[in-house]
């Protein structure tokens, strides 16, 4: 295991644009920039909450972090080692190191597999030298690891319900001892008082195994409660990246702010009152000149849509991506 | 809201499919009042039989065998008087559906009809109620599309579904449900689908409709955050059950059923400005999972996953919905056990 506080994960850069179309239909020369130029470090242990909206570009970052997408520029170093190019063959033994845990949990089980074969799965591919018996006993770990029982190995998944399936699901991902888990919107999909369990089960984990996690979410009050650092997507770039109290307590991109207000609090008392961000997401494809963020932003000024502004440290460790630094951001709370 | 008769009153609503495996009683004797004006919060997790609720008022189930529906659904009448919608024959709820009575689901891409213009889709509803002409009803449609703040109406009257970004499209369809002037809008999860910031407008949007029409909403949601936002009333579910009943502020202040307490103890929160942040709190979780409507536990349908539980006492019968205060209803036997300690 790569020892807790160096580097685990250093993204430099990356890129993941689309071609739009291709053949009779192709639209000539216009790409989806889903990824642009991000960059950030991830330590061994720590938890990196990527928090964005639909079309942000935060699945196909967690993707394209593991090689499941091919990246179009940038670099990926895992655990010191470059990954970017590397073959297939040779990205294999690192792959053992760095899993997925899936959103749906309905949809990433094969339904016609036993819970034991599905979790025996990674072991048969990668670790072809242990005995039978040897992974029905780390598949028996594993359950009681996420807090299911070694009789649930025989069963098939529809015979469980969404949260014991996302346990399932967990589970695969830990089966070959990874060092980083790409989580992705692992209980947005579970019934409130299941999402707690199942966060719950991740901090557990986290604590026990030493695990780095990229938590890709759309819920900043989840990610709030398991993430050391927080990044911010919007249209495929990093706006603001922060510890997780300083982003909740002094936000510095007008971004970040306006996703505070407008997160639902679960107190009558304090309703109302808030910033309401206008319009949608734009198009992806053709996004806002310069800061992309500046056609809904209600601090924007001429200035925004001449250059795209870079993440800059702002406060040490506290990364923004706004040219109005002088900004007092928060929520009157 | 008003002392006045409620617009809608529903009585020991029951809702039972019929399946391979044996009869599943999703509703079980549902009762609640709508006032005129007022936001009721159905609240509960998948199973609960909160959108089995909505679809029974719409009378928008299978008729039987498939589903059976018993009870009253009473929608009060200009005139006085009620009218149950559970005895009226299709023809007149047809009638009443679109027009006094009207919904808008979860999922607005597959609620469009994608091969029409949505200028159309909301003519229709107008052109069917009020006999209106197609320019009448179309100039109505660009009316509301306004009212619900689509950027160039007179443009989007002939937009698809697929042209509209998914805030846009729930927009449409709360114009939809709208074009008649509706008594009571059920809006079923309508913000879900959508992401934080679209889902802030749209409950602004909804609570300044709300005002100027007049109209009672019931909002059906899993989303206590959004309860907090939007309602004014709240009915929580639990296994087709109404396990607890309550002014908003008073349920977030005092829940009495355990159910209730767990949820909202589960409910992730943003910290506070100026807190530390995550030091590895745990979120209070409610053990185990839903109950198998096929199955459901004896007595009262929680007790399983209740901490308070007694066994002899809360797995013997179903409790009674108890009166626990003004307007405060709760189905628990140990409520003012636990409410005391």
């Amino acid at each position: 295991m790569t020892p807790p506080g160096t580097a685990l994960l250093e993204v430099e850069g990356l890129r993941k644009w689309f071609p739009l179309g291709s053949g009779p239909f192709a639209r000539l020369g216009e790409t989806l920039k889903a990824v642009d130029d991000v960059s950030f470090r991830m330590r061994a242990g720590e938890v990196l909450g990527l928090v964005g909206e639909s079309g942000s570009g935060k699945t196909t970052l967690g993707r394209t972090v593991l090689r499941l997408t091919e990246p179009s520029g940038g670099s990926i170093r895992f655990a010191g080692r470059e990954i970017t190019h590397l073959s297939r063959r040779a990205l294999r033994p690192i792959r053992q190191k760095m899993q997925l845990v899936f959103q749906d949990p309905f949809a990433s089980l094969n339904p016609r597999m036993t819970i034991g074969r599905i979790l025996a799965a990674p072991l048969i591919i990668h670790r072809p030298e242990l005995s039978g018996r040897e992974r029905e006993a780390r598949v028996a770990e594993a359950l009681a690891l996420v807090g299911l029982s070694p009789g649930h190995a025989a069963r098939y998944p529809h015979e469980f319900s969404g949260g014991q399936r996302q346990r399932v699901g967990i589970a695969r991902a830990l089966m070959l001892r990874p060092d980083f888990l790409v989580a992705d919107e692992p209980v947005s999909a579970l019934d409130v008082s299941i999402q707690a369990q199942v966060v719950n089960l991740l901090l557990e984990l986290r604590e026990r195994l030493g695990l780095a996690m990229l938590f890709i979410t759309h819920d900043l009050a989840v990610v709030a409660h398991i993430s050391d650092r927080i990044a911010v997507m919007y249209l495929g770039r990093l706006v603001e990246l922060a510890p997780a109290a300083a982003l909740f307590g002094t936000p510095r991109h007008p971004y970040t702010e306006a996703l505070l207000a407008a997160a639902p609090v679960p107190d009558p008392a304090r309703r109302g009152a808030r910033i309401l961000l206008q319009g949608d997401l734009p198009s992806p494809t053709d996004p806002p000149s310069g800061c992309a963020f500046r056609s809904r932003c209600r601090y924007a000024q001429a200035a925004c849509a001449e250059a795209v502004p870079m993440l800059r440290e702002v406060r040490p460790g506290h990364f923004s991506a706004c040219i109005r630094e002088e900004l007092a951001l928060g929520l009157p709370r | 809201m008003t002392a006045a008769e409620p617009v809608l009153q529903v009585d020991g609503l029951r809702v039972r499919f019929a399946s391979d495996a044996g009869a599943v009683a999703a509703v079980n004797g549902i009762s609640f009042a709508l006032d005129r004006g007022e936001t009721l919060a159905l609240v509960g997790e998948s199973g609960s039989g909160k959108s089995v609720t909505s679809l029974a008022v719409m009378r928008l189930l299978p008729p039987p065998p498939v589903c059976e529906v018993g009870g009253r659904i009473s929608l009060a009448e200009a005139e006085g008087g009620v009218r149950d919608l559970l005895a009226l024959p299709e023809e007149a709820m047809c009638r009443v559906r679109g027009d006094r009575v009207s919904m808008i689901f979860q999922e607005p891409m597959t609620s469009l009809n994608p091969v029409l213009p949505v200028g159309e889709q909301i003519a229709e509803a107008i052109r069917f109620h009020r006999a209106a002409s197609r320019r009448v009803a179309l100039a109505a449609a660009t009316d509301l599309l306004e009212r619900v703040g689509i950027p160039e109406p007179r443009k989007r009257l002939g937009s698809y579904a697929h042209h509209l970004s998914g805030g846009q499209r729930q927009r449409v369809m709360i114009a939809m449900a709208l074009a008649c002037n509706p008594e009571v809008l059920i809006a079923d999860e309508p913000t879900t689908a959508l992401d934080v910031t679209v889902q802030a407008q749209i409950l602004e949007l909804l609570r300044r409709l709300q005002q100027e029409t007049g109209m009672a909403v019931i909002f059906i949601t899993h989303n206590l955050g959004v309860v907090a936002e939007i309602a004014d009333r709240v009915l929580v579910m639990y296994a087709g059950r109404a396990v607890e009943e309550a002014e908003v502020a008073t349920l977030f202040r005092r829940p009495l059923m355990p159910y209730t307490a767990g949820l909202l103890a589960s409910v992730p929160r943003l910290p506070e400005a100026g807190c530390k942040g995550r030091e590895g709190v745990r979120f209070a979780a409610i053990p185990g999972t839903v109950p198998d409507p096929l199955a459901l536990p004896s007595g009262c349908s929680f007790h399983p996953r209740c901490v308070h539980a007694k066994p002899g006492l809360c797995d013997s019968e179903v409790p009674d919905l108890e009166d626990a205060g003004p307007g405060h209803r709760v189905r628990c036997r140990r409520w003012r056990a636990i409410d005391g300690s």
